[in-house]
This record gives C-alpha cells, structure tokens and sequence, in this order.
C-alpha cells in the first residue's frame, strides 16, 4: 500500500537543454526538508537530469514540448520522482533500457541513462505508449 | 545561462584540461569542441583531464569522457581522469569506464 503523500511538488515546464540544471535543482531543493546526505542529493540530482535530457533529447528530439515532474514523500522518508512527457515514446524499452545501449552512433553519449536512474535509486517504472509518451517513476528511500 | 568551463594547458608532452562547473548535456557540446580542437592540435601523447571543479555530472559527463577516450586512443595517446569527484567517479565506475581509463586522485595512481 502506498503512504499518503506528505509534500508534494509538480512542475511544468519547456523541454529546453538549459532546464536540465533547474529541474535538478528544484527537486534537490524540494526535498531538503528531510535532510538527505550528500550523496542522496547528488543521486537526486543526477536521476532528474537524466530523465529530464532523455525527454529534451529522445522524446522531443529537441523540438517545442512540455516536461511534467511530480516529486512527492512520505512518511517512511520514500521519494517518490515522476517525469512524464507527452513526446514520441519508446519503440523498444528493453533496448533502451540495456546498459551502454545507445540510439546515438557518433560515440558521443555513454547509453546509461535507465541504467543510472535504475542504480541510483530503489525503483525504477517506466511507462511508454508510441506517439503519446513516456512517465519514469522513481522511488528513492531516504536513511 | 550556466555554461562549463575549460582551460587548456599543454607543456612537455602533456595538454591539460582543466574543467570548471557542471556537466549535462547542455554544457557538453561547448566543452566537447573546445577539447577536441586542442587533441587534434597537439595531438599529445599524454592527455589528462583534470575533474575536482566539476560539481556535478551526468551521463553527458560520462560521454564526453568516453568520447574523448576514443579520440586520444585513435591518435596514439594516453587518457587520464584526475580528482572526479564522488559523484562522477560513481558514474565513471558504473558504467566500467575506469577499465579503459586511468582515474588518478591527488597525484595517487588508483586504478
């Protein structure tokens, strides 16, 4: 069963590269009443930048598009992340979602996104339908 | 708008990078171009670049390093992270980048 939410925080906004450093740190900063330690915050940190540039880069394709965030916690201290976007959708998730797989051919990206956001927190759920979009949902517990 | 920075250094053999603020996929590009004119310019055997004012960095972080990697190995030379911090050394070794890549702290050799 999951807990009532006790914060929460949304978010919209334009599906810009230079939103990438704002959506990080608004929800590090939304989350700071729990006092996280220092690696929790840059886990945080890097998790959004890594949903919110797979939206800007692979579902927009860097054109014109709204990113939606939701970070809300509980009382046990779980955060709960959601990254939604109304872009093109993944064709093929398992692909994408294999460490060092990457749809870039220039040698220029790592292909470890999903494999950093999977690692970095305790639940990773993706939800994608082709033409309507992707929601990532993650959730981190906090000590 | 936030942007990276990076100064370049080259002496004996040795073109050091050294990069100031966080890297995404919006600061990568910049960085990228200015790195890669001055690998193929000097093309030194040895290329180090240098980490510990680097705040915060991504996947981007992680392929501009690899990227980079690829194209001082391609011209014969040697690639060597110095001082990532926490976080980007997490990434590093996650994604096994520290097998292909010396990682070096403080002037110790680690890996």
């Amino acid at each position: 069963m999951r807990n009532r939410p006790v914060n929460e925080l949304r978010l919209e906004f334009d599906s810009k590269s230079e939103n990438e450093s704002f959506a990080r740190y608004a929800v590090s900063a939304f989350i700071c009443p729990l006092d996280p330690t220092v690696g929790e915050v840059a886990d945080v940190r890097t998790v959004v930048s890594e949903a919110v540039t797979n939206c800007v880069v692979h579902a927009y394709r860097e054109k014109p598009g709204k990113i939606y965030i939701r970070v809300s916690w509980d009382e046990k201290r779980r955060v709960t992340i959601r990254v939604k976007d109304k872009g093109c959708g993944i064709a093929d998730l398992e692909q994408s979602m294999r460490p060092l797989w990457t749809s870039d051919k220039s040698g220029e990206r790592g292909g470890m996104g999903f494999t950093i956001m999977d690692s970095f927190t305790d639940k990773l759920t993706v939800k994608t339908a082709l033409g309507r979009g992707t929601t990532v949902t993650m959730v981190k517990k906090l000590s | 708008m936030e942007k990276a920075l990076c100064d370049i250094k080259y002496e004996s053999g040795i073109l050091s990078v050294s990069i100031d603020g966080e890297i995404d996929h919006h600061t990568a590009k910049p960085l990228r171009e200015k790195i890669d004119a001055a690998i193929y310019l000097y093309r030194a055997p040895k290329v180090v670049i240098r980490m510990p004012n680097v705040g915060f960095m991504d996947s981007a972080g992680l392929g501009l390093i690899l990227g980079r990697y690829a194209k001082v190995s391609e011209l014969g030379g040697e690639l060597t992270v110095a001082d990532p911090e926490p976080g980007a050394e997490k990434i590093l070794r996650l994604a096994g980048a520290d097998k292909l890549i010396r990682i070096e702290k403080s002037g110790e050799v680690l890996k």
